[in-house]
């Protein structure tokens, strides 16, 4: 018989991770496409009856985000601005009956190269909590996916949030992404930017990542820091070229060319500040 | 916690129950197979689809990614629950009267998506239906009627209700209540109780060769696996193929595989047992062969050969030839010229290949999904070796077929399990191995040139098309010959030369898909008219008219064509919107930005039937003497709607209303040989065959009666009325003596198109009807980032007359949606895109609004004037769209799909810059 076990609170899940081998799953939006043509093998290990890893919180350094937070409710909550880029990839992920499954701690853990809410999560420097029995680890998501398929998470631990950090000033931030088609889509590249603003305008931080590029999304510095300091009513795009993209090791594949991707990773990140350059609404 | 003594409980459409399956179970597979609900379907078990969708918790989600263990004390809604019992719901109801669901697979899932904003939203706009049904895929109907559906549930107002007639009325299709409230039984849905499982063991290599070892040994460590087919075991011809000549499929390979994801072993034992093994398990010695792909690979001359008869790689050529070319387009004002190349095409019907075998004493009965259960029965029989008539085919609802059901799948190899292990055999091909294993659009690589005269009459055409057949010949001879009859598209021209070849290859067997590499050639010959027209300062469509075939011209075949060809009619119905639209993008000229429209303009003809062969329809219609009637129609419905047509046609010729009809469809035991759903033939060939069936049992009625042609009938119960000016005649039908079956009447009819054989130029009469029709299509190209986004699409085609209108639009609207993802998106790669995640095809929101104009003139061969238009409809498309793109760009990308890289490439190339 397959095992199954689905705790309903941190410490039985922990103490199960600890003794064994368990394939976590929440929901599992990933593993069962993984395995169209062979039934699963390892046991399973559900933690969606967790109370703890469901839910929004704000919280005094910004807001913790539970492990389990599905796509659905980050796309139909009211939220501040800080969580519309977040809630612009809720949108696209999948149809409607995976945002009601999919989480966002199995898009981080699973991380594909085309995770949609990595880039946008790097953008807003968020920070990844991971516990097990043996205590808490807290690092940034940048460090925390190491590559395609591949992060720091260890055989014994669960991600049990995400933080974001408050905010310098205004958060204005968004994602864009490209397909081929409408629905349904699999990027060939996405961008998303996060800018906090003083109450002129002025640029204060700038978090900008790009995915689908590279075996891992990346932040891109060059272009961050010339974001720095400009104001939003420049014509900001004019900080992007060529240049801003060296961190990114794109490859052609099915869905578009390593040139291709350079391309329209430009265009897309100077239509994204062409769109945070719109009249401020509301603080966050 | 694994499902404990007393199993997981949940309430399952407002009932509580308990399931005992293993916590880890997908939900799909437990309402399938433990509560029989089979309403629920599974078209790819990885989320892609959309076809599983329920409620859970009153949200939509995916039963195929849920497992069991998630729904402890939830709440699950299946379409099973959608209606009170028996009843429909308004949903289910507005589906029927629009004409949302063809061949039914993808309805429960949109019904389920639907229903899910209705709760949330009870008056949705457009966008938001859109957003709400945009994880389900369906690749019939184009989701233009789906989207009507669903707004008309939520409005106010009343349902329509059905019209009344036979011929040209809006009638509900006959198998909609059953495809509406998921009781349509499709390949997968039926299985009989102790049913052992059949898994196929399928190459990972494009090709090699291999030895297998020791099976009974594996065997033995396998308990559940009963028994392992080997090509060793296939008890007749191991080989199957569309052509007598050519059966050059293996159902087993033998020592020798040509494509991956070709079969080489079937696994036969308990579904546990063969679900469970991993192929790699198995005693298979691979050695992998450099394999050849694409044409040009397979032409070259050190290629390596994939049949040893054939040491060129070439399966056959094709040609059409009328007056001296090389002369015409010497003299021409005006030359074009054109390179185009397509891809493998993936049919990508949601139901994967599924069915089970019987045997019954020296017979055996195969329950599967098809579109040609006679072509099956020869083919069966001649793989068991035993004679046809101890073959029945009972056909499943068939969840899309579109030319990919044409050939045998599941059939051979179920019918050798089953009689070698004396027990029913069933099985059920994941996505993966429906997408490697079935045949697939052929990619061609053409070349050609046309001219005109400085008064915009087109002079010569010259065409060469290869074609990629893939490792097997399937329908790759009838692509290498209906081609150059339709390569010049439909044109008056002085001279004609059209060639074509089907190559050998290792990608996938290319087959039948909706237009039989006609949408491909079109693609050149509708850029080589635009290309003429702006030569010559010629308007587009203007061109078109001027040269656009009409009754009375011969066609470069040499046949002179009759009444019923509406070409004109269908741009001449075009013009008004073509000038209205032409204008305001001139006027919006320069203000676009990035973003780029463009106007495109193509027409096509499509010969309907086999080319220059026989292919005759038998219908039979039967009287009770209870009164009722039965059509006995072996044409099977694909979801284009020829179970609902041919009781229109039949009861139009009879007299009598559709109400009194039953059916039964395709099954070989009972019913004639209505050829295969094929080649846009039913509605001409069936459709003419179940009209002359229905007069003959009026005829038999008459004179009964004793009444003349005029004579009015009327069935009350067992009285039927026969009225004929004032006179009254009754006939009771219970007086009289029942024949076969307990019918007291029956009648039959055939019917085979007119044609003649073609001589060694193409010169003859291919076909004896032709559809034809014009589409535009208006697009938004985005110049940085090379996306293509057709805005609308107008469609005007010669249907002869529309038997039943809302089927007609459903066709052409589907047709598009297909066109759309040819043109740009659909492009299969062998062993990296054999899933619906990566393998694209338009979702709703890439099929725009369709203007649909149906030019009814009527064709003189066609029952009541009707003609086929399931292939036509896709055919015009793309080239459209292609035009539109180079309209708006001045760009005309040579390779299709156009994928927005290789527009921004082709762009790039032009110095072409938003
Ligand atoms: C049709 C379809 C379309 C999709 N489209 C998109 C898309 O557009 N963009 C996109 O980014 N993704 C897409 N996905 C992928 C997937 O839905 C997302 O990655 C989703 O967020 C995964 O979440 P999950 O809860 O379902 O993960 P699961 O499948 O449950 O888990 C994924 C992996 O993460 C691990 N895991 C999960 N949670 C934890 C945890 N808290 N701690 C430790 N390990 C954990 C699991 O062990 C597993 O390895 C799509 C999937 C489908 C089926
Ligand atoms: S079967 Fe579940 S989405 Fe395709
Ligand atoms: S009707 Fe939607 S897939 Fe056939």
């Amino acid at each position: 018989m397959h095992i199954y076990e689905r705790p309903r609170d941190l410490e039985t899940a922990l103490a199960l991770l600890a003794e064994g081998d368990w394939q976590v799953m929440a929901g599992g939006t990933d593993i069962y496409p993984a395995r169209v043509d062979r039934p699963l093998e390892r046991p399973l290990l559900d933690i969606t009856a967790i109370e703890a890893l469901h839910g929004i919180e704000e919280t005094g350094e910004g807001y913790r985000l539970g492990a389990c937070l599905r796509w659905s409710e980050l796309r139909d909550r009211p939220l501040p601005p800080i969580f519309d880029g977040l809630r612009k990839a809720a949108a696209t992920i999948g149809g409607r009956q995976i945002q009601n499954r999919a989480t966002l701690g199995g898009n981080l853990c699973n991380a594909s190269p085309a995770a949609d809410g990595i880039p946008v999560l790097m953008a807003l420097e968020a920070v990844v909590e991971l516990r097990s029995l043996r205590g808490v680890r807290r690092i940034p998501l940048v460090d925390f996916v190491r590559g395609n398929r591949c992060t720091a998470l260890a055989p014994d631990e669960l991600l049990t949030a995400v933080l974001l950090p408050r905010p310098r000033g205004r958060s204005r931030t968004t994602f864009l992404k490209l397909g081929s088609r409408a629905h349904l889509v699999i990027s060939i590249t996405m961008i998303a930017l996060a800018l906090d603003c003083d109450p002129a305008g002025r640029i204060l931080r700038a978090g900008v990542a790009v995915g689908a590029c590279a075996p891992t999304a990346r932040r891109l510095p060059l272009l961050e820091s010339r974001l720095l300091g400009r104001d939003l009513a420049e014509p900001l795009a004019t900080a992007v070229d060529t240049a801003v993209l060296a961190p990114l090791a794109p490859i052609d594949d099915i869905r578009g060319t390593a040139a291709y991707r350079r391309r329209a990773t430009l265009v897309l990140l100077r239509r994204g500040l062409a769109e945070l350059a719109t009249p401020l609404r509301g603080a966050a | 916690m694994v499902a404990g003594p007393g199993g997981l409980r949940f309430v399952l459409n407002g009932r509580p129950v308990r399931s005992r399956a293993p916590a880890g179970a997908r939900l799909a597979q437990v309402l399938r197979e433990e509560f029989g609900l089979t309403g629920t379907k599974i078209g790819c078990d990885a989320g892609d689809c959309g076809a599983c969708t329920v409620l859970l918790d009153g949200a939509q989600v995916c039963a195929c990614l849920v497992p069991v263990g998630q729904i402890e004390g939830g709440r699950v809604v299946t379409v099973e629950g959608l209606a009170e019992k028996n009843g429909l719901d308004r949903l289910q109801r507005a589906f029927l009267i629009t004409g949302a669901a063809q061949c039914g697979i993808c309805t429960p899932g949109m019904l389920m998506a639907a229903a899910d904003l209705l709760a949330r939203r009870p008056s949705p706009d457009e966008t938001e239906v859109r957003d709400a049904i945009g994880g389900v895929l369906c690749r019939c109907t184009g989701y233009r009627k789906i989207v009507e559906a669903v707004l008309l549930a939520a409005s106010d107002r009343p349902l329509p209700t059905e019209p009344d007639g036979r011929m040209g009325a809006r009638r509900i299709r006959l198998d909609g209540p059953d495809k509406v409230a998921g009781r349509a039984a499709f390949g997968a849905d039926r299985r009989p109780r102790e049913a052992l499982e059949l898994r196929l063991v399928r190459s990972p290599h494009h090709r090699a060769r291999f030895g297998i070892g020791d099976l009974e040994g594996f065997r033995a460590r396998h308990p559940g696996i009963l028994r392992i087919l080997t090509a060793a075991d296939i008890p007749g011809r191991n080989g199957f193929g569309i052509y007598p000549d050519l059966k050059d499929q293996p159902v087993l390979a033998a020592g020798e595989v040509r494509h991956r994801g070709e079969p080489v072993l079937a696994l036969v034992g308990t579904p546990e047992a063969v679900r469970k093994v991993d192929p790699e398990e198995l005693p298979i010695a691979w050695e992998p062969l450099p394999p050849v792909f694409g044409i040009e690979a397979a032409l070259a001359p050190d290629a390596p050969v994939v049949h040893a008869g054939r040491p060129d790689n070439v399966l056959i050529e094709g040609r059409v030839r009328r007056g001296e070319v090389e002369t015409a387009l010497r003299g021409s004002a005006v030359r074009a010229e054109i390179a185009v190349e397509t891809s493998f095409v993936e049919h990508a019907y949601i139901e994967p290949e599924a069915g089970f075998a019987v045997r019954r004493g020296d017979s055996i009965e195969i329950f599967a999904t098809t579109q040609a259960p006679y072509m099956d029965r020869e083919e069966v029989a001649a793989v068991l070796g035993i004679p046809a008539e101890r073959v029945r085919i009972v056909p499943s609802a068939c969840g899309g077929g579109f030319g990919g059901k044409l050939d045998v799948s599941v059939q051979p190899i179920l019918a050798v399990a089953a009689w070698l292990l004396d027990r029913p055999v069933r099985t059920v091909w994941s996505r993966p191995e429906s997408m490697a294993a079935s045949t697939k659009r052929h990619p061609a690589r053409i070349r050609a040139e046309a001219g005109a005269d400085t008064e915009g009459r087109l002079t010569g055409f010259r065409f060469h098309g290869d074609f990629d057949t893939g490792a097997y010949a399937s329908w790759g001879p009838t692509v290498a010959q209906r081609v150059p009859v339709h390569a010049t598209g439909p044109y008056r021209l002085r001279a004609a030369l059209c060639t074509t070849r089907g190559i050998y290859t290792n990608g996938p067997p290319a087959g039948a898909f909706r237009g039989f590499g006609v949408p491909q050639a079109a693609i050149a010959h509708e850029a080589l008219m635009d290309m003429l027209a702006d030569r010559l300062g010629m308007d587009r469509l203007e061109f078109r008219l001027a040269n656009a075939l009409r009754p009375g011209d011969v066609t470069h075949c040499g046949q002179r064509l009759g009444d019923g060809v509406a070409l004109a009619a269908c741009l001449e119905r075009l013009r008004p919107i073509w000038r209205e639209e032409r204008d305001r993008l001139a006027a919006g000229r320069g203000r676009e930005g990035p973003l780029r429209r463009g106007l495109g303009i193509a027409c096509m003809w499509y010969g309907l039937g086999n080319t220059s062969m026989s292919n005759p329809s038998t219908m039979e219609v039967g009287l009770s003497q209870e009164g009722r009637l039965t059509l006995y129609n072996g044409a099977v419905d694909i979801g284009q709607g020829s179970a609902t047509i041919m009781v229109q046609l039949c009861a139009e010729a009879l007299g009598l209303p559709m109400e009194l009809f039953d059916q039964v469809l395709g099954d070989t035991a009972r019913t004639r040989d209505a050829g295969k759903t094929s080649a846009s033939r039913q509605t001409l060939v069936s459709g003419n065959a179940a009209r002359l069936a229905g007069l003959d049992l009026r005829r038999q009625i008459l004179r009964l009666a004793n009444a003349g042609p005029d004579a009015e009938l009327r069935l009350e119960g067992s009285l039927l009325e026969v009225r004929e000016g004032g006179r009254l005649r009754e006939i009771d039908l219970r007086r009289l003596v029942p024949g076969e079956g307990g019918e007291v009447l029956r009648g039959i009819g055939s019917w085979d198109p007119p044609t003649e054989p073609l001589d060694a130029d193409g010169q003859g009469v291919p076909y004896a009807s032709y559809g034809f029709a014009a589409q535009m299509a208006l697009v938004e190209v985005d110049l940085e980032l090379g996306t293509t986004r057709p805005l609308r699409i107008w469609a005007a085609h010669d249907v002869g007359r529309a038997v039943n209108p809302t089927l007609v639009e459903g066709q052409i609207e589907g047709g598009i949606a297909q066109g759309i993802g040819l043109a740009l998106m659909e492009e299969f790669v062998p062993g990296r895109n054999e899933n619906l995640h990566d393998y694209l095809i338009p979702t709703v929101g890439d099929v725009p609004e369709i203007e649909i104009h149906l030019i009814e003139e009527g064709d003189p061969l066609g029952p009541f004037g009707a003609k086929g238009v399931g292939e036509p409809a896709l055919i015009p498309t793309a080239p459209a769209i292609l035009n539109a793109i180079a309209d708006a760009t001045g760009v005309r990308p040579g390779r299709v799909p156009v994928t927005p890289d290789r527009l921004l490439a082709a762009l790039a190339a032009a110095k072409v810059q938003g």
